[in-house]
C-alpha cells in the first residue's frame, strides 16, 4: 500500500463512518455502532505494514480496522443495515463481522473480549509455524480489563507472534483516561511483562506504519509479544447519541487541528505527492464507494429468519 | 472385556484422539508433568511433548480464550478447567464468544471444555459446584455429561471432532469409578440420545452425569422392592433427547428428575417443563425434583450431605407413588 492508496482508504473510512451517524439519525439505520473517526490513522498504517498472511483482532470501534484490511465497504455496510449480503447475513451487526480468508478474526463487542482470541490465533501461527503476525487492536479502556494482563503474561511466557496494538483516544467512553488509568502510559505496562513497549503518535500514519513494520518484524522473528501504544483521539463521541459533555467543544477543536487524514494530506502535498486537484479526485472517489456501499447495502434482501434454528450449529 | 477407571478411559480416549489428529492439543492448568489436579492427563506429556499437553498460567479466562482463537484458526484445543467452580472465570469468553462463532459469524468453533463437577469429596462451596445449568441457557453450546466410561470415551471422541464448543462434565465422583469396558475403545457417540439405562414401567426416573451412576443403583434396589423404574441417562443436556423422555413420562405417567445441583433455577425444571409440553396428559403423578438445597455447598461431610440430592429420597418417592 503506498502513500496515496492509504490516503485513499483513510478518507474512505472517514466518509464511511460520518454516513454511519447520518443514516442512525435519519432511522435509516438501527442499533448501536461506534464510530473511529480521529482513528484512521492507526487502523490504516497497521494494514500497510503487515503482509497478507497477517492476522487481525478489532473492537467494538472496528469498521474502520476491517476496511483498512480490505473489507469489501459494500458487505460492511449491509451488515449495518441488516441484510443477508452482510458479512455476518445480519447476525451480527456493527461489532460482530469476522473475514478469516483476510485474516480478519473480528471482535464480540465485549471490551478486551478478543485480546486472547488474538493470542489464540497467534499460537495456531506458532504451532503450525506460518510466520503470520497477528495484530490484536484493542483500546485504552481494555487495557483495564482483567484479560489483558492475563493474556499479555501467557503471550510474553509463550513467545507468540502478537503486535498489541493500544489505540489510547484519551476516553473509555466517557471516563477520561486521566480517571481511568493509574498511569497513563500504557506502554509502561510491558515492563511488567518483560516484553517491549512503545508509544507513537497514533495520528502520523507514518509513526504508525513504521512502528508496527518493526515490531511486527520482531514478532515474526519469533521474539514474543509487543506492546504498541497509538496515541490517538476519538473525534466522534463513543456512540450514536452521545451529547459528549464529558469534554469541552474548546478541547474538540484543538483536536481537529491534529487530524490524521489533514496531517497526512498535508505532508504528501509538501513532498509533492499530492495535488489539491488530486486529493479532491480521491475523495469524491472515496465518497462514491461509500454511496454505492449504502445503495447496495439498502437494494439487498433482509436475512429470512425461518432459516435460523439451522444456523446453531456447524 | 476389561475393567478400567473412569479416569483411565477418559486419558485413553485423548491419547487416541490426539494420534488420530495433529490438530488436537491438550491446554489447561497443571495438565502435564503433575498430569492434572484428578490425574486424568497423567503421562501424556511423555507422548505427546509440551506443545500438545500445554501447561497454562492460572488464567482461565485467557486460556479459554486463546483456545477459542486457537480453534477457529483450524486447532482443536480440548482445555481442562480444574474444578467446574473455576470456570466463572471463563464464561465472558465462553458466553460472548465460543456460543456466538456459528450462531451470529458462521464460523466453527472446535472446541471442548473438559471440567470436574460436583460435590461429595468435601471440597467446599468453590470446588464442589455442577454449573450446567449456566450454560444451558445460552444458545451455541454442547453439553454432554456421561454417567459411565463408556459413554464417557464415545461422547469425548464426538465432542473432540465436532466442529462446535462442547461442554463436557466428568464428574469427580466417576473418575475413581471402575467399569467393565470393551477391549478397543467404543465408537463415537451422536450428542442427542439419551441411553436407557433400565427398562421400566412403573415409573421413570431422569438423571445425568453422577446422578445417573446413582440412579441406576436406585432402580436396582427398587426392584428388589417390586417396583419397575425406567431410567433415563441423558447423556447430553444441550442437545436434549426429549423424544425419549416423552415416550418413557407417556408410558410409566410418574417422572421424577434427579440433579445434584440446588433445585431452584436447575436444568430439571427445564425437563420438567418440557414433559409438561409434550406429554402431560399421560402423567399420573406431578414431575418431581430430586435435586441439591439451595444452599452453597458446605465442607463438613454431614452438612455437605445434607445439600446433595439424597439417594433414599429417590427411594422414598418412588415407594409412595407406588405403595
Amino acid at each position: 500500500m503506498d502513500t496515496i492508496q492509504a490516503y485513499s482508504l483513510m478518507c474512505m473510512i472517514r466518509l464511511f463512518e460520518e454516513a454511519i451517524e447520518r443514516l442512525f439519525l435519519e432511522g435509516r439505520i438501527m442499533g448501536t455502532a461506534h464510530t473511529c473517526i480521529g482513528q484512521e490513522a492507526v487502523a490504516v498504517g497497521t494494514a500497510a505494514a503487515l503482509d497478507a498472511r497477517d492476522a487481525m483482532t478489532t473492537t467494538h470501534r472496528g469498521h474502520g480496522h476491517f476496511l483498512a484490511r480490505g473489507a469489501d465497504p459494500k458487505r460492511v455496510m449491509a451488515e449495518l443495515f441488516g441484510r443477508e449480503t452482510g458479512y455476518s447475513r445480519g447476525r451480527g451487526g456493527s461489532q460482530m463481522m469476522m473475514d478469516p480468508a483476510i485474516g480478519f478474526f473480528g471482535a464480540n463487542g465485549i471490551t478486551g473480549g478478543s485480546i486472547p482470541f488474538a493470542a489464540g490465533v497467534a499460537l495456531d501461527a506458532k504451532l503450525r509455524d506460518t510466520g503470520r503476525v497477528t495484530v490484536c487492536f484493542f483500546g485504552d479502556g481494555a487495557s483495564n480489563q482483567g484479560v489483558f494482563h492475563e493474556t499479555l503474561n501467557l503471550a510474553a511466557l509463550w513467545k507468540l507472534p502478537v503486535l498489541f496494538v493500544v489505540e489510547n483516544n484519551g476516553y473509555a467512553m466517557s471516563t477520561p483516561t486521566a480517571r481511568g488509568l493509574a498511569n497513563p502510559h500504557i506502554a509502561d505496562r510491558a515492563s511488567a511483562y518483560g516484553i517491549t513497549g512503545v508509544s507513537v503518535d497514533g495520528n502520523d500514519f507514518f509513526a504508525v506504519r513504521d512502528g508496527v513494520a518493526q515490531h511486527a518484524a520482531a514478532c515474526r522473528a519469533g521474539q514474543g509479544p509487543v506492546l504498541l501504544e497509538c496515541v490517538t483521539y476519538r473525534l466522534s463521541g463513543h456512540s450514536r447519541g452521545d451529547p459528549r459533555v464529558y469534554r469541552s467543544r474548546e478541547e474538540e477543536a484543538a483536536a481537529w487541528e491534529n487530524d490524521p487524514i489533514l496531517r497526512l494530506e498535508t505532508h504528501l502535498k509538501v513532498d509533492g505527492t499530492l495535488t489539491d486537484d488530486a486529493a479532491k479526485t480521491l475523495r469524491e472517489k472515496a465518497q462514491a464507494c461509500v454511496d454505492d456501499a449504502i445503495r447496495f447495502a439498502e437494494s439487498s434482501p433482509l436475512p429470512d429468519s425461518a432459516s435460523l434454528q439451522e444456523d446453531l450449529f456447524a | 472385556m476389561r475393567s478400567v477407571t473412569f479416569t483411565q478411559l477418559i486419558r485413553e480416549t485423548l491419547a487416541a484422539e490426539l494420534r488420530r489428529d495433529p490438530s488436537v492439543f491438550l491446554m489447561g492448568e497443571d495438565i502435564g508433568v503433575y498430569g492434572g489436579s484428578f490425574g486424568v492427563t497423567r503421562g501424556l506429556i511423555d507422548e505427546f511433548g509440551p506443545e500438545r499437553i500445554r501447561d497454562t498460567p492460572i488464567s482461565e479466562q485467557a486460556l479459554t480464550g486463546v483456545a477459542i482463537g486457537a480453534a477457529v484458526a483450524g486447532q482443536r484445543p480440548v482445555i481442562e478447567i480444574m474444578f467446574m467452580d473455576f470456570i466463572t472465570l471463563a464464561v465472558d469468553q465462553l458466553v460472548n464468544m465460543a456460543a456466538k462463532l456459528h450462531p451470529i459469524y458462521g464460523r466453527p468453533c472446535p472446541l471442548v471444555i473438559r471440567t470436574p463437577p460436583g460435590g461429595g469429596r468435601g471440597y467446599g462451596a468453590t470446588h464442589s459446584q455442577s454449573l450446567e445449568r449456566l450454560f444451558a441457557g445460552v444458545p451455541g453450546i454442547k453439553i454432554a455429561a456421561p454417567s459411565n466410561a463408556t459413554d464417557a470415551s464415545a461422547l469425548l471422541q464426538t465432542a473432540i471432532r465436532d466442529n462446535n464448543s462442547v461442554l463436557f462434565l466428568e464428574h469427580k465422583l466417576l473418575y475413581p469409578q471402575r467399569f467393565d469396558v470393551e477391549d478397543d475403545l467404543p465408537t463415537p457417540l451422536p450428542f442427542g440420545f439419551a441411553r436407557v439405562a433400565r427398562e421400566g414401567e412403573d415409573l421413570t426416573i431422569v438423571a445425568w452425569s453422577h446422578q445417573a451412576f446413582v440412579a441406576e443403583r436406585a432402580a436396582a434396589q427398587l426392584a428388589t422392592e417390586g417396583i419397575d423404574a425406567e431410567v433415563i441417562d441423558l447423556r447430553t443436556l444441550c442437545p436434549l433427547d426429549i423424544d425419549t423422555l416423552a415416550e418413557s413420562a407417556r408410558r410409566t405417567g410418574r417422572v421424577m428428575i434427579l440433579e445434584e445441583g440446588p433445585k431452584t433455577g436447575g436444568f430439571a425444571a427445564e425437563i420438567a417443563a418440557q414433559i409438561m409440553e409434550h406429554a402431560h396428559e399421560y402423567l399420573e403423578k406431578p414431575v418431581r425434583r430430586i435435586a441439591g438445597a439451595d444452599f452453597p455447598i458446605p465442607s463438613a461431610k454431614n452438612l455437605e450431605a445434607a445439600c446433595l440430592p439424597a439417594y433414599d429420597n429417590i427411594l422414598a418417592l418412588a415407594r409412595e407413588w407406588m405403595g
